[in-house]
């Protein structure tokens, strides 16, 4: 989001989703949409059926590949030095769209010249993808008209995501593709409230709508609404918040809704920050690995148990309605919160109900000012929406960028290798990813009949891998990395490229973050998710002691 | 658009530019019995039972197929287009399973419709020789259930794979009477590459893909998916205190009524017996005055013994003693020495609470959400 925000003023998808169907050609890079993003992934399907052109970017071989015009299969990490590649085809045979760079933008010249100090027999080498099928791309990209991108975490979870995604912008803006309908950068947003979770302010560097918590004026008018004195610097990242919590200086956390002992990155830290802390509170629905090691648990109601607003992935806000009674005993969370701050002698948190929350809320964030819950009976509004009669934002930056200037800016940035790269010790690439019948760790293992579909971890490596190290489909393996080690079945297969392993975090049982790297990039303090070396042993032992209690006994 | 006028039985009837005649009638109110039309996805007109009569053509053409043009006249039933379509219903009817009150889509069925609609003659119908299909029923997926036997072979489901859903799990497949929807090599739906989404089960018109767990919900509450961040439009349908059921919500900008396997069958972490009751807390902790206290399993189930405070275990507090509790506890922290961490899963409200409370209570600027993991 940071990346964006810096290139054309703030951090969201720049159109909607249903835009997605009209676009002539699509750029999805890092993202396995029809698992993850299924009902996207169908506006996509729809895209290609319409004729839209389809470019994947992506080390493995994705469902999507099979539809795709073009299908580029980078070395993981290595995005930065093919968008470079194919932006400098696109300046070299003057695909780009002069008059919008020049209306519209800043920064160019700067660009150009860093672009054209690699040439593509560069990105050939980094990246591992033919020079041709970077032209072929640049040349599909550089003629269609309105093109979009999308992608998710794949670009991000990189030690220089921010990189990644300023490169992104890069490629838009040079094409003029945006500020258009069904033309733009399209981060599509993991979490169901991800997008209002960071609208509502709950980072450290910001209040609502984006209101810089380092802005006076901003910070005099929270300092107003809410009858106290607020603290003028920023706070820390949420991985600054465990080393920190290491380090001793935190020593209380209060944690709502999350699993981070699971879904972080190098979670054997975590546990040992968590370990350092003299209070811990967890407030959550389940008792998920986090909440165990907890001082207070406090149990949470379910969406479907309390009224609200998500915010989803294009910017629309819409009703959560309360369908049932809280299972047992547990409470929505905003009447835990207001609860507790009235028990420490808080004002201001006097509420009735959550409507009155969204409207002292909707009164401090212009950009959700004109969003009430009558408008949103029937259909969410897109934010920005300013007051009542605004009809909502399908598209941003139709007229101008949110920087200062109005103009978007291009950003000069080089290539540079992930934070952790393969050796003799570490020969492998473990990629981490979801799968398309869980989500994270908990809720869909505690639904019915997910588990069927995918009840466990499967590591994907190639065939030519397995042949090497002599294993067998199915066979448990242990997968070692500088920080821990995990054991768990392979599957052998060609959807990952040779060198390559992948495996999903949806499994508490076998928690793949142990392996993750915490190499964070510099601005969103993002751990790098998708790269880290790792080894790959056979689990002989193991793997025979289980066949013989199976058949060795002579008896079950 | 420009429009087009035709007409329908001798009704004059407007329609847009590129309508069929089907839908043209449709919109005017006028019925045409059709098996295999389903307005989400193309039409094929395999099942010629919405055949009608254009002055002019040689022969009877499929409605669902024909564009409606100028002047066109219409006539959708006559002696010879009804004994048409009761010969094509028995047809059908021929080799499908008659015991509808055990059927799940009993009710709802489209074929029983059209057999009240069209009818059909009994002793014609009984000279046929009822060839019973014998095709084991794919019980694979966790959450439907595939019959062939009651299939009707109207490929509404293979055309939601491939045109809504892009997945290509299914196809028709074998020939003539053989002629059966069926995954890649004919594999169970489980071992394919279907992903289980539903939508196929929801646009079944018969009882070939039902869903495995059909209660029927007393009231349905429109609300926004839990998911992920494309936030479905979803009706939750509840019965008693529980959630029995959720479908799309046509009239949602976001998915038009379409949903993924999570967004349709994952409702049920709601109800699972897991969830949290009562505050817990570690009996280590010097707390007094254990009122209703309980003990607690590694699983997080209360077991109903009387207090025993061991050392590290969870144990059951009072919503009061934990509100209370945490209060106290917090407040002995000061600024930089407290972090918050909210939720990307929880409500926009309770976001904007979590900050407030943060930064003017707490009164440190250290919260942060899984945004950037």
């Amino acid at each position: 989001m940071a990346g964006l925000a810096a290139s054309f003023g703030s951090g969201a998808m720049t159109n909607s989703i249903n835009e997605i169907s009209d676009a002539a050609c699509i750029f999805a890079i890092g993202t396995n949409t029809t698992a993850n993003h299924p009902i996207i992934g169908r506006q996509v399907t729809r895209a290609v059926q319409k004729g839209a052109k389809l470019i994947v970017v992506d080390p493995r071989r994705i469902p999507l590949c099979r539809m795709a015009d073009i299908w580029l299969r980078l070395r993981p990490g290595t995005d930065m030095a093919l968008l470079n590649g194919i932006m400098r085809v696109i300046i070299e045979e003057n695909l780009m769209d002069t008059s919008f760079i020049e209306e519209r933008c800043e920064d160019y010249d700067a660009f150009e010249a860093s672009i054209m100090e690699n040439d593509l027999a560069t990105a050939e080498n980094i990246t591992g993808v033919p020079a041709q099928d970077i032209v072929r791309a640049a040349r599909m990209f550089g003629s269609y008209i309105p093109a979009t991108i999308l992608y998710t975490l794949g670009i991000t979870e990189h030690s220089h995501g921010t990189d990644n995604v300023r490169a992104l912008a890069n490629l838009t803006l040079l094409t003029g593709n945006i500020g258009i309908p069904s033309a733009g950068v399209n981060p599509l947003r993991g979490q169901n409230n991800v997008q209002g979770a960071c609208d509502m302010g709950a980072l450290p560097n910001v209040y609502t709508g984006y209101q810089k918590v380092e802005n006076e004026k901003v910070r005099r008018k929270f300092e107003k609404a809410w009858n106290c004195k607020l603290s003028p610097s920023n706070g820390l990242t949420l991985t600054e918040m465990f080393e920190s919590a290491r380090e001793g200086k935190i020593k209380a956390l209060y944690l709502k809704g999350e699993d981070p002992v699971v879904t972080d990155a190098d979670t054997t830290f975590i546990e040992k920050a968590i370990s350092h802390l003299e209070l811990f509170v967890v407030q959550d629905i389940f008792l998920t690995e986090t909440a165990r090691l907890a001082d207070v648990v406090l149990p949470a109601a379910s969406f479907a148990e309390k009224d609200g607003t998500f915010t989803n992935t294009e910017r629309r806000v819409q009703r959560v309605r309360k369908a049932i009674e809280p299972k047992g005993n547990s409470r929505p969370d905003w009447m835990i919160i207001c609860d507790i701050a009235k028990s420490m002698g808080a004002k201001g948190f006097d509420f009735g109900s959550p409507q009155e929350v969204f409207e002292e809320m909707r009164c401090l964030t212009p950009s959700y000012g004109g969003i009430t819950y009558e408008r949103i009976e029937k259909s969410g509004l897109q934010w920005p929406c300013p007051d009542h009669e605004h009809p909502g934002t399908r598209y941003l930056y139709g007229e101008r960028f949110n920087t200062p200037s109005g103009r978007a800016k291009f950003a000069s940035i080089a290539y540079r290798p992930p934070a952790e790269t393969t050796s003799h010790e570490y020969p492998f690439i473990l990629i981490t990813r979801r799968c398309a019948f869980h989500y994270h760790a908990v809720m869909t293992h505690k639904a019915e009949g997910f588990d069927e579909l995918r009840s466990e971890e499967h590591v994907e490596i190639h065939p030519v891998d397995a042949a090497t190290l002599e294993i067998r489909d199915g066979e448990v393996i242990k997968v070692t990395s500088r920080r821990g080690s995990i054991k768990a079945k392979t599957k052998i297969t060609e959807i990952v490229p040779a060198g390559v392993v992948c495996m999903t975090f949806n499994f508490a049982e076998t928690r793949t973050n142990i392996l993750t790297s915490r190499a964070l990039d510099p601005i969103t303090k993002t751990p790098e998710f998708k790269v880290c070396a790792v080894k790959i042993e056979k689990e002989e032992s193991a793997y025979l002691m289980k066949d013989r209690m199976r058949w060795g006994t002579g008896k079950s | 658009m420009s429009d087009v006028t035709l007409n329908i039985n001798g009704i004059t009837v407007r329609a847009d530019e590129g309508a069929t005649i089907l839908t043209a009638a449709q919109d005017a109110g006028i019925y045409i019995p059709t098996l295999c039309h389903c307005p989400d996805v193309s039409s094929i007109g395999v099942c010629r039972l919405c055949l009608v009569r254009i002055e002019n053509r040689r022969r009877l053409e499929p409605a669902c197929r024909t564009v409606a043009e100028e002047g066109m006249v219409v006539v959708t039933d006559d002696p010879e287009i009804e004994r048409l379509r009761r010969v094509i219903l028995e047809l059908i009817l021929s080799d499908h399973d008659f015991n509808c009150l055990l059927c799940a889509k009993s009710g709802q069925c489209r074929l029983q419709e059209l057999v009240n609609r069209i009818g059909f003659n009994e002793h014609r119908f009984n000279r046929l020789e009822h060839m019973a299909k014998d095709l084991p029923v794919d019980t694979s997926n966790p959450f439907f259930d595939f019959n062939p036997n009651k299939c009707v072979q109207c490929a509404i489901c293979v055309r939601t794979c491939h045109e809504i859903v892009g997945n290509d799990a299914i196809d028709m497949s074998y020939r003539s009477y053989d002629l059966r929807v069926s995954t890649f090599a004919n594999k169970p739906l489980k071992d394919s590459v279907c992903v289980s989404c539903g939508e196929c089960m929801e646009r079944c018109p018969v009882g070939a893909l039902v869903p495995k767990k059909a209660e029927y919900p007393t009231r349905e509450v429109k609300t926004t998916c839990s998911y992920c961040g494309v936030g479905c439009g979803l009706y939750l349908g509840v019965r008693g205190n529980t959630i029995v059921r959720a479908r799309g919500d046509d009239e949602s900008p976001v998915n038009k009524g379409n949903l993924c396997v999570r967004g349709r069958f994952g409702y049920n972490f709601v109800n699972s017996p897991d969830r949290l009751s009562l505050p817990l807390m570690r009996a280590y902790d010097d707390f007094t005055q254990p009122s209703s206290v309980v003990e607690v399993t590694e699983e997080g189930r209360p077991v109903t013994l009387p207090l025993v405070k061991r050392e590290g275990k969870f144990v059951e507090i009072t919503w009061d003693q934990a509100i209370k509790y945490v209060a106290s506890s917090l407040a002995h922290y000061k600024g930089d020495e407290i972090a918050a961490i909210s939720s990307a899963r929880c409500t926009n409200e309770e976001n904007y609470l979590f900050q407030k409370f943060t930064r003017s209570v707490l009164k440190t600027n250290n919260i942060d959400h899984c945004a950037r993991l």
